[in-house]
């Protein structure tokens, strides 16, 4: 198993090193000089000159990645060129909204997903099963954002249960936080429970036609016992895999997500800066999601070796 | 001469019996060619002209006279959606195609190579999958400008190592097989035997994943229209509609509703086919009954 991890382990850094290479390179060749767009236009060349020079962008292109590299791996991410404030100070600032909102939306979707799934797989081919799988493939159709408009109409302008948007800040309570983060996290969570749930149902079918669940039966054991305890762990692998991709899905579903909400995330950060052309902070917050996305996928990685005793002894 | 050994016991007449026999492919095709046969219709006729703004007419709640309602600006938004579904359906098709393009050939190459080549393919489609699609979308479309075109090439570049995964998946699974060594042994070459035996054979998993991305990139293009980034305006887009509703909740949710649905009948059709073709096509759900 060592041997398995430790191969995973070095693709993953290896994928993390040339990704950061990539979003280095693209940053690099787009138009806009970063120290004129700090003194404004009014700065004669001269005055330009001497903070291109202090900020070290007249450096050899090598010598400037690994100062940015350098300083992602102790998340020192640089100065914000329109806020003049550490980036990573925007950053944990915004990230106190998004992460929660990503974990909740994935925390809701495994936990509509997999019961529904086990449900249908239960009972394939009958109409509880037509009827959640019908469920699913329409929720696999819905965009998220258009999903996220309809609760509001529904929730917030009709029902008037929870505000229509903006976030209080945790320091308003953790209750009051907690529910202007509701109906985002459900509009992110409703459809990716929907390609979950079919996922699981297809993984624990397959399962359940195995011999080793007639064996289980065969033996007496309760059919629910069967289901939860033998075919759902060994359904597992095809299901942690979806989670890791929803993960990623979220993070960046956010993005938009926080954009119908006019909540405070990454996602709403990452467009002003885009318009502003802060492209450090553009570039930090790339790198940090992509860097999400490769732990998470690690993570899963090792899972596997959990949930799968024979990747255990593999070597 | 192409061989097919995926279905050895098919004829096209028991192909095409068990798909009229399947509803969900059945479902699939007819919601499908009705989007297609609307955009095309919008060529030729829409209601109202999508071009003209009658402020009088503004935010109008759904009559018999504007079925879906009016928009901010006096506009139909039946008329809208018809104009808006060429735009969807060109920018996915193209992205599709972009993908299936570059990603086919470099998927069945590393197939057949193996080796350093298939590695270095397998460690740069890694490299791409760490990227979140959307948000890679939005930095390409964000930085090159914002406009159909850049979304095509936005949502096309993400269907590239999809696209090469599945040739290579299906590729490697038909290379070990008896009649690919019978070409070998005739002679042929590593891109002839490609494209004339295992081409054909994972044709099907092609057209089920390119069926996917289709849906995929209708919803990624609404996506991007949404915040901005995707066709602009006067051109009608599902995903700039919605935009436009977003501040009207209140005064004409309808603004919302009608786009968002013409997005999901049209994204649950391609989803509907695509299964249905996999479940024609796939040995393993024919085997299981």
């Amino acid at each position: 198993m060592t041997a398995y991890l430790l191969k995973r382990l070095i693709i993953a850094a290896l994928t993390l090193v040339l990704a950061s290479m990539v979003v280095f390179a693209v940053m690099e060749v787009l138009p806009g000089d970063p120290a004129r767009l700090m003194l404004g236009l009014n700065a004669s060349a001269d005055q330009v000159e001497l903070l291109r020079n202090q900020m070290g962008l007249n450096a050899p292109v090598a010598l400037r990645y690994l100062h940015w590299a350098g300083g992602l791996v102790s998340l020192d991410f640089g100065r914000s060129y329109t806020y003049s404030v550490p980036v990573i100070d925007l950053v944990r600032e915004r990230i106190a909204v998004s992460l929660p909102l990503a974990l909740i939306a994935l925390a809701l979707s495994t936990v509509i997903a997999i019961p529904v799934g086990v449900f249908s797989a239960s009972r394939q081919g009958q109409a509880g099963d037509t009827l959640a799988m019908g469920a699913a493939q329409l929720g696999v159709a819905v965009p998220n954002f258009w999903f996220a408009l309809m609760l509001i109409y529904l929730f917030a302008v009709w029902l008037r249960l929870v505000p229509a948007g903006g976030f209080p800040g945790w320091n308003a309570g953790v209750w009051t936080a907690l529910k202007s983060l509701l109906l985002p996290a459900i509009a992110l969570a409703l459809p990716q429970a929907a390609i979950l749930a079919r996922v699981a149902r297809s993984a624990l079918i397959e399962v359940l036609n195995e011999d080793y669940i007639r064996t289980a039966r065969a033996k007496g054991l309760p059919y629910r016992a069967v289901l939860w305890r033998h075919a759902l762990r060994n359904a597992m692998i095809p299901v942690l895999t979806i989670l890791g991709l929803q993960f990623a899905f979220l993070l960046a579903g956010t993005i938009i997500i926080e954009n119908v909400f006019y909540l405070p995330g990454l996602g709403r950060l990452i467009f002003q800066a885009i318009t502003q052309r802060d492209l450090i902070v553009v570039e930090s917050i790339v790198m940090l999601l992509v860097a999400a996305v490769i732990l998470i996928n690690l993570i899963v990685d090792f899972s596997y070796a959990i949930v799968d005793p024979r990747l255990r002894g593999r070597r | 001469m192409t061989m097919r050994v995926d279905l050895p016991d098919e004829t096209l007449a028991g192909v095409l019996a068990k798909a009229f026999g399947n509803r969900s492919f059945l479902t699939g095709l007819v919601i499908t060619l009705l989007v297609a046969a609307i955009a095309l219709l919008s060529f030729l006729w829409t209601p109202y002209d999508v071009t003209r703004l009658v402020i009088a007419d503004k935010t109008q709640a759904p009559s018999l006279a504007h079925w879906f309602g009016t928009d901010h600006f006096g506009r139909d938004i039946l008329s809208m959606i018809m104009v808006g579904a060429r735009n969807s359906i060109a920018v996915a098709l193209v992205a599709v195609g972009i993908g299936m393009g570059i990603g086919v050939p470099l998927g069945a190459f590393a197939a057949a190579r193996g080796g350093m080549a298939d590695e270095a393919l397998m460690r740069v489609n890694d490299l791409v999958f760490a990227f979140p699609a959307l948000l890679s979308a939005i930095m390409i479309t964000a930085i090159f400008g914002p406009g159909a075109v850049n979304a095509i090439i936005a949502i096309g570049i993400f269907n590239i190592p999809v696209f090469a995964r599945v040739a290579r998946a299906g590729a490697l699974a038909i290379w070990p097989r008896e009649f690919i060594l019978a070409a070998r042994a005739a002679g042929k070459g590593m891109t002839r035997i490609s494209i004339e035996h295992i081409l054909p054979n994972v044709a099907t998993l092609l057209l089920v994943q390119g069926t996917i991305q289709f849906a995929l990139g209708i919803l990624a293009e609404a996506g991007l229209s949404y915040v901005g980034l995707g066709a602009q305006p006067p051109m009608p887009s599902w995903g700039r509609m919605l935009f436009d509703a977003q501040t009207r909740m209140v005064t004409a949710p309808w603004m919302a509703i009608f786009p968002g649905m013409a997005i999901v009948i049209t994204v649950l059709g391609l989803n509907l086919l695509g299964d249905g073709i996999a479940d024609i096509l796939d040995p393993k759900s024919r085997r299981r009954g």
